[in-house]
């Protein structure tokens, strides 16, 4: 509302207090998410009808053993604890930094996440960047101008890529450039059949391109659809109009007003975004064998991994939390309405 | 009255928009027709009509920002020449400026000063900025607020100095003291007369009759999509000098003069009646306000009527 004062009213303000809040708050948001997430994954695997037995030793296998041998396994996979012990006692290590041992790769959980996540880090910021800018250029392109031809192009092309699925778009990609063009390899990071130490960067790009390609098209569709509506939104505000009035030619408004407007709302989705690509990440890493965190999440589900499987599920929920934490504190800092402290205009 | 020179001559003006209709009819919705306003330099004139009956329309028709779906029809004539879509767009913001109703028409993120300034830079601009807030007794420091941080009071002179930053020959003032007390709108309308009485033309859009006839040189009133009266200022000191009946209910209905009010409301474009669009509701209705009504000058003003004198 309207201050009838000569001058805004500007609160006193203690900042440091305020920031000792938020950083608490968010600090108890963040255990509650980590707790809540890794107790709802926890119940999922618990009542879900997978024997781990029958998964990792197989059927014909179990049948052989001695009544021994099957309850030394039993005590290795857990299955003769109660749920809530077991969870009880993962907690109870977690806290205390220990994420335990991964049942299947028999290594410490973290020293596994950090191998699968540097795989998949740079694939997932590939695809984040690349889609991030793509997207918030093409959204503009279409925004600027709602109804035209290029818009019309521009919001096909996404819906039609935000409706396909990533593991289909990634076995298109596949049999385009891997099997018939055969310029690309079929799938893993590094080639079959080389030493580590003889793999080179070239070998590892190689590998990453596809699936990176694949998570940035089905990430740009939908940061490009976001982009254009809010671009459609600020093209017919009143603030644009009078610009226009103004005799602002189309440029001027897009440098002067459009840009600083879209871009507060595309750095919040772009943020946000990162959840996304952590989702994406899972089927396309499947679809082309890729040995990075969503293939390692996928492979200790199935394989009841539960140390492993818990640890790459608070890893996720703390990156995703993370990027929408960014964001917050980014719009804090940028937007002038939040920053200078007025209760909104 | 000395003839002044005719700074902008509105024929017949009329602004329709595209409309799809259950389905895929497309239809015409007129909500500007028959519109003649003359402004001329140093003159104020008072469009007045009741919200919502499309007076903004007649703003963005002249500077040329009406959307996409609107036509415009008539003859717009700037300063003796046509006022084609070239013209309009190297004179709005120069020399045909808009006021904007509120703080909403501004860029909520840009800092009011580079806003005004269009993100100019230069010494020149920067130097004319700081004159016209001196003018306005704006301090400097405003510059540096955002729309959000201004107060009441500021708001208005910092919309007026928009305008200021070209050589305004033609000032359109949108609405420009919507739910302002009458000392608040006393000065911004001081301000739009000073305007006037420096040489421009200055065309007052407003629902407010009693507001337009403080400041305004002279009145237009606006019924129903199509201007029914051209009067002086003057003429509104009585209801025997006005012309047009529904200008003469909006007299009866100012406060001073017994705040009457007449049946009925203003007719929906697309539910116009035939002929005078005021008939339903006029005393003098008769036979002859079926038929197609022209504009005629009556005792120095124009008046759409058949049966005024």
């Amino acid at each position: 509302m309207v201050s009838w004062l000569p001058w805004p009213v500007i609160r006193e303000r203690n900042f440091v207090k305020e920031h000792f809040i938020f950083v608490g708050k968010q600090a108890v948001r963040m255990v509650l998410l980590v707790f809540f997430v890794s107790l709802a994954a926890f119940v999922l695997v618990s009542v879900s009808p997978l024997d781990p037995l029958q998964a990792n030793v197989g059927q014909a296998a179990l049948g052989s053993m001695s009544q021994e041998q099957i309850a030394k396994l039993q005590t290795y996979w857990g299955v003769d604890e109660p749920p809530v012990e077991r969870f009880l006692a993962w907690a109870g290590d977690f806290f205390r930094g220990d994420m335990g041992l991964s049942l299947l790769y028999r290594q410490p959980v973290a020293k596994v996440i950090g191998v699968k996540l540097a795989n998949s880090l740079w694939l997932m910021a590939i695809a984040w960047i690349l889609s991030g800018a793509v997207g918030f250029v093409l959204g503009i392109l279409a925004g600027l101008r709602e109804g035209s031809l290029l818009d019309k192009v521009i919001k096909g092309y996404s819906l039609l890529i935000a409706s396909t699925p990533a593991f289909w778009l990634a076995l298109v990609l596949l049999m385009i450039f891997a099997v018939w063009l055969k310029v690309l390899p079929i799938g893993l990071s590094v080639p079959i059949g080389v030493e580590a130490a003889g793999v080179t960067v070239a070998d590892r790009i190689q590998h990453a391109i596809l699936p990176a390609i694949t998570l940035s098209i089905t990430g740009i569709a939908n940061i490009t659809l976001h982009t254009r509506e809010k671009m459609v939104e600020i093209m017919e505000s009143d603030y644009v109009l009078f610009a226009r009035a103004r005799g602002e030619s189309t440029f001027s408004i897009v440098k002067n007003h459009v840009l600083r407007n879209v871009l507060l709302p595309a750095l919040t989705l772009q943020f946000a975004a990162i959840s996304e690509i952590f989702g994406g990440s899972v089927l396309v890493e499947q679809t082309f064998s890729y040995p990075g965190l969503g293939q390692a999440a996928v492979t200790a589900g199935l394989g009841s991994d539960v140390p492993l499987l818990l640890g790459i599920t608070v890893i996720s929920a703390l990156f995703v939390f993370g990027g929408n934490l960014i964001a917050n504190i980014l719009y804090g800092v940028i937007d002038p309405r939040i920053r200078r402290g007025g209760a909104g205009a | 009255m000395e003839e002044k020179k005719v700074i902008l001559d509105i024929r017949n003006f009329s602004v329709s928009f595209e409309q799809y209709e259950k389905g895929f009819r497309k239809t015409g919705l007129p909500v500007i027709r028959n519109l003649d306003v003359t402004i001329r330099e140093g003159e104020m004139v008072a469009v007045v009509g009741s919200s919502g009956s499309g007076k903004s329309l007649l703003a963005h028709g002249i500077l040329g920002i009406l959307p996409y779906n609107a036509t415009m029809g008539g003859e717009l004539v700037y300063d003796g020449e046509l006022l084609t879509k070239e013209r309009q767009k190297a004179l709005r913001g120069n020399e045909i400026v808009l006021v904007p109703q509120s703080v909403a028409f501004l860029d909520p993120l840009m800092k009011i000063g580079p806003q005004i300034r269009k993100g100019k830079k230069d010494q020149a601009s920067r130097e004319k900025l700081n004159g016209i807030f001196e003018g306005y007794h704006l301090k400097n420091e405003v510059q540096e607020l955002y729309p959000f941080e201004l107060s009441g009071g500021m708001n208005r002179r910092v919309l007026v100095s928009t305008a200021m930053m070209g050589n305004p020959r033609l000032v359109i003032a949108d609405e420009p003291t919507p739910g302002l007390h009458m000392a608040m709108v006393r000065r911004v309308m001081s301000h739009f007369r000073e305007l006037a009485d420096q040489g421009a033309g200055v065309l007052l859009i407003t629902h407010d009759l009693e507001q337009a006839l403080e400041v305004a040189d002279r009145v237009v009133v606006f019924y129903a999509g199509t201007t029914v009266e051209d009067a002086d200022a003057k003429d509104f000191r009585s209801e025997e000098t006005l012309r047009h009946p529904y200008s003469k209910a909006l007299w009866r209905a100012l406060p001073q003069n017994g705040f009457q009010f007449i049946r009925g409301t203003q007719p929906y474009v697309k539910d116009l009646p035939e002929g005078c669009p005021f008939g339903p509701r006029c005393e003098w209705y008769t036979e002859a306000c079926k038929g197609e009504i022209s504009c005629r000058e009556v005792r120095g003003g124009r008046v759409r009527c058949v049966r005024a004198v």
